[in-house]
């Protein structure tokens, strides 16, 4: 008999499991962490106590959760599908490889099963809580944390208007000026490539991509950015994507549903007073 | 301090792949390998510990066929001591990677490995390696720093950066902040040639827990448009209801 275990590392995960559970076809126990979620050694020692019994353990996909429940996986000898983005069967997934390059359709062989999946291929299902869990003992000690609270902008994987830049803004504080001045007027959030998260213009957790965060706003303005596979894998699912660039043969004119060829330094801020 | 660092064969990650049209596979056709980015990048951490501390050993490790060895002869050159190919011509998957590698780890103090593989986009050895040795494990690392047998590793997050104190032996995974790898000169690749590479034969017939059993192209975006100012630019975004 197959059985749903889901684990919800934060609130805003509610829905997004409900989901899960309507597409895989089976009901569902969630349990939500308490609090701050401990380092991965003792979170994954929780989740293995809570787990005995099921089948199928789900959790979004966040870099918080790969840490985490690819340990479990490890503690069960489960079973993992990371990224799913589909549930053909419950031992059938389709996820995306190779940053976004294939969908591969995976077939597990063995349970339990460990997933992750991304919230934007699934419906919003509310489901509440089953159980908290509460986490005390850990060995590995966390001395400090920083960003949460990054003023009023929304979460970039959740936002539904996304300005993002690359490497020519040049600084973080002419980045912050251009590319966070248009997110504020959408009423939206700020990513960035690797180019620019490198070179220090950006904040590392506002990198999207392969190998960042995966976004599926409504609306995705690039200003600066050349199209990199490894960028494009992260903003794929976006309803509308823009791209400004002075590059007139540059790659992200390709998957962009308006392409302006323009100076960023001139059409952004254009852009920020007219809408 | 002993450090293991495990490395991947991918396919070149700049380069453009497909699947095969019968969806089998992927098209590799000409399309080069190389050591998967981040591995490079634990590499490239390890030899900085060792040219701060002459007594740390590097030994560099992968699974795979004969042609793997090419990876293995990077990493020497880029300055592991000594090479280990476990021989495997078998399907594997990430847990049958972490149960060879949890054989293998005992009596290292670390193991630094890539956060993820730029082929299978997994993310999940190394975890399922720290579960199976009960060890420690910051994953993300974009700086580590090592002094008595503990770990001070600061990782990227979800939402910014965090700091964790871990003892050795511990498993850390990189993430692309950690550092730039180098570019390996001549001389470095002819030593390689002379440091040790053992071949040994896997040390458990663990099967693999899932497989690839299709690979599909993502269906296209539809083409867009060039617009020639801001202005029809938000004529454009609007009509698509997102203005
Ligand atoms: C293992 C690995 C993982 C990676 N993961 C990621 C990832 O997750 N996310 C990611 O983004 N990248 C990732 N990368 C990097 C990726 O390959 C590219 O290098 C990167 O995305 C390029 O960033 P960019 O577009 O800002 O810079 P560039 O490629 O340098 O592009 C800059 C663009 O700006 C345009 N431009 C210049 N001046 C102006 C102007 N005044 N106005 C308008 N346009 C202008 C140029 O024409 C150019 O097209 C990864 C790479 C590797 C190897």
């Amino acid at each position: 008999m197959p059985r749903l275990l889901l684990v919800a590392f934060a609130p805003a995960d509610n829905a997004a499991l409900g989901g899960f559970a309507e597409a895989i076809g089976l009901e569902g126990t969630l349990i939500a962490f308490e609090g701050e979620v401990p380092p991965a050694d003792a979170a994954a020692d929780a989740l293995k106590k809570e787990a005995d019994g099921f089948t199928h353990i789900a959790a979004v996909s966040s870099m918080q959760s790969k840490d985490v429940m690819a340990r479990l996986a490890g503690l069960l000898d489960a079973a993992m599908v990371t990224d799913a983005i589909k549930v053909v069967s419950p031992t059938q997934f389709v996820r995306p490889m190779v940053a976004g390059s294939v969908l591969a359709t995976v077939e597990t062989m063995h349970e339990p099963v460990v997933i992750t999946f991304r919230p934007a291929s699934f419906p919003k299902v509310e489901k509440n809580g089953d159980k908290a869990l509460k986490v005390l003992e850990t060995t590995t000690s966390r001395t400090s944390k920083s960003g949460g609270a990054k003023g009023s902008r929304p979460d970039l994987t959740q936002a539904k208007r996304i300005v993002s830049g690359g490497r020519p803004l040049k600084d973080a504080a002419t980045f912050e000026k251009i590319i966070g001045g248009l997110a504020d007027k959408l009423g939206g959030a700020v990513g960035a490539t690797r180019a620019a998260v490198d070179s220090g213009i950006a904040a590392n957790e506002l990198q999207v991509g392969q190998t960042g965060k995966i976004v599926a706003p409504d609306l995705y303005i690039a200003a600066g950015i050349s199209g990199s596979t490894q960028h494009m894998a992260g903003i794929k699912d976006s309803k509308v994507i823009v791209a400004i660039n002075t590059d007139p043969d540059a790659p992200i004119f390709e998957f962009a549903d308006f392409g302006l060829v323009a100076d960023l330094f001139t059409a952004v801020p254009e852009l920020t007073e007219k809408v | 301090m002993k450090i293991l660092c495990p490395i991947k064969r991918v396919v070149d990650p700049y380069a453009k792949v497909r699947p095969l049209s019968d969806g089998s596979g992927l098209d590799i056709g000409a399309v080069k390998f190389d050591v998967n980015p981040f591995d490079e990048i634990a590499v490239e951490e390890a030899v900085r510990m060792k040219e701060k501390d002459p007594t740390v050993t590097i030994t560099a490790v992968s699974i795979g066929g004969p042609e793997v060895e090419e990876q293995l002869r990077k990493a020497l050159a880029m300055g592991a001591d000594e090479a280990m190919l476990i021989e495997n011509a078998l399907p594997l998957d990430s847990s049958v990677v972490a149960a060879e590698l949890a054989h293998f780890a005992k009596g290292y103090d670390l193991v630094l490995m890539g956060k993820q593989s730029t082929d299978d986009d997994n993310g999940q050895a190394a975890q399922m390696l720290a579960a199976k040795l009960n060890w420690p494990q910051a994953t993300f690392a974009s700086s580590v720093s090592i002094v008595d047998g503990i770990a001070t590793v600061t990782r990227e997050t979800d939402t910014g950066e965090e700091t964790l104190v871990l003892p050795l032996p511990a498993v850390i995974t990189t993430d692309l902040r950690l550092n730039e790898p180098r570019y390996i000169a001549l001389p470095g690749i002819i030593k390689a040639r002379t440091k040790p590479l053992s071949k040994v034969p896997r040390a458990t017939d663990a099967g693999p827990k899932s497989r690839v059993v299709r690979m599909d192209s993502p269906p296209p975006r539809p083409a867009g448009r060039k617009v020639a100012r801001v202005d029809e630019l938000i004529a454009g975004l609007k009509e698509r209801g997102v203005l």
